[in-house]
């Protein structure tokens, strides 16, 4: 007798694409707000970009049901920290958290892809970067999700960050100014809409400041 | 990412209850609801057919219920699964009823009960099999939104399950906007019924409209759609390629 097969899967990919870049002082955490399914559009409505914390915004793109259930999870975790210190996450810290927590189902994945922007203890922009289940770095910028192969690149290429390999280790802050880093953001999503059939409808920018975050959404292509 | 999961806890011959705990496939089904926010709240359609497998077994079914006060459910897939749910809505609402704070659950409120409830399920590995559509209308607040089984959930202006988010999605893309008459609203929603059961092979003519608003549920009886089948092309569907079928 042979085992049964499921015939459904538990996963599926809502697509949309994920970019964060860390400047001196700010943070741009940016992604589409379009929801998919197949060949599908569900929604063309859909924000993907949560606040964590004051100063940590965490952005993920892959499957959504996931994707709500991590923020709670993290939400939760979050508050009772704020019960426990007193005070909010910092965002190395919640770095952290979201690392072990997606640690945590390594056998059966969160199968979210994020970007966790933000200020750290200093006021410096700060991005940290993972995969599905935890691995994660700090980085000056990154993309990820759907259109993360059409975008990283061009990234590298505009922000010239400092090789890792490096001893002492070079800061992969951007020079960039605020206004210059979302210009460049709008160029990314623009161009990874025309190939990535995932990414479109419209971007959400948030601007992280010492002084609060602000938020910028622009249309982008709806075929 | 696809991939197909092998069923554990043993051999189905040693051990016949393992398979018979998780749904595998769905047996009775529903086709397609179709729903649209409209000036005074939500409006909602779907047949009442319950197809098992390609026989259309049962053409009774209300496939949209009133949950508490301010809330109107509709249900796409397996029949028993949506039965079920209902039941899990009635213990919630009870409880919630029972507190006698004066509070009563609201749409977003319900939503997210069964957004948490299919994605457990899911992470179970034993789905309901059902993709909801839940509207309703609480202190002036229009809310609309749709769970599928593995759990991912959504609000939007409009929303379809099935099919109808293939034919019914396009046609209300184009032709919704905020603040629709009732009267356009069901019009729209007919235009939108009409072209599913054209071409669902699983869509009856046999349909119900229901509204929620601010005062309530209203489910209308059932009726039939005018169908037009003179078509040229329907009549002759060979005279561009003569021989052909």
């Amino acid at each position: 007798m042979t085992k049964q097969h499921a015939n459904w899967s538990p996963y599926d990919n809502n697509g949309g694409t994920c970019v964060a870049i860390a400047g001196s002082d700010y943070c741009v955490i940016a992604a589409d707000t379009r929801m998919s399914t197949g060949y599908s559009i569900l929604t063309r409505d859909y924000s993907k970009i949560h606040k964590l914390a004051d100063k940590a915004v965490l952005s993920s793109s892959g499957f959504q049901a996931d994707v709500k259930a991590l923020q709670k999870v993290l939400k939760s975790r979050h508050l009772v920290y704020q019960h426990q210190h007193n005070k909010q996450m910092s965002c190395p810290a919640m770095a952290q958290l979201l690392s072990n927590t997606l640690y945590f189902k390594r056998f059966f994945p969160y199968y979210a892809f994020n970007v966790l922007g933000g200020l750290d203890e200093q006021g410096k922009g700060c991005v940290f970067t993972y995969d599905a289940v935890g691995s994660y770095e700090k980085v000056g910028y990154s993309a990820q999700g759907s259109g993360s192969t059409l975008i990283m690149p061009f990234l590298d290429n505009q922000l010239k960050s400092p090789s890792p390999l490096l001893l002492p280790a070079q800061d992969a802050i951007t020079p960039l100014s605020e206004p210059e880093a979302v210009d460049l953001v709008k160029t990314v999503f623009a161009s990874a809409t025309e190939r990535d059939i995932y990414t479109g409808d419209k971007l959400e920018i948030m601007i992280l400041k010492a002084d609060g975050i602000r938020t910028e959404v622009m249309d982008l292509r709806k075929d | 990412m696809t991939f197909t999961i092998p069923i554990e806890n043993g051999d189905s011959v040693k051990n016949a209850e393992a398979d018979s705990q998780r749904t595998l496939y769905p047996y009775v089904t529903g086709t397609s609801i179709v729903a649209i926010k409209y000036k005074d709240g939500v409006l909602m359609a779907s047949d009442m057919g319950g197809s098992y497998g390609s026989t259309l077994r049962y053409k009774n079914i209300e496939r949209m219920k009133a949950i508490g006060k301010h809330s109107l459910l509709g249900a796409s897939g397996e029949i028993s699964d949506f039965q079920e749910i209902l039941r899990y809505l009635d213990e919630l609402v009870l409880n919630d009823s029972m507190w006698d704070d004066g509070n009563s659950l609201g749409p977003k409120e319900v939503h997210n009960y069964l957004t948490r409830v299919m994605y457990n399920r899911r992470n179970k590995f034993n789905p309901l099999w059902n993709t909801l559509v839940l509207g309703g209308v609480k202190n002036g607040e229009t809310y609309l939104g749709m769970v599928s089984m593995i759990g991912v959930s959504f609000e939007d202006n409009h929303v379809a399950t099935g099919f109808g988010n293939h034919l019914a999605r396009p046609i209300l893309r184009d032709e919704w906007h905020a603040d629709l008459s009732f009267e356009d609203g069901v019009k729209l929603l007919e235009k939108c019924m009409r072209v599913l059961l054209y071409r669902d092979r699983s869509a009856i003519n046999k349909l119900q409209i229901a509204k929620i608003t601010e005062e309530g549920v209203t489910v209308s009886q059932p009726y039939s759609l005018k169908t037009f089948w003179e078509f040229k092309a329907f009549n002759n569907p060979t005279a561009g390629a003569e021989g052909s079928w």
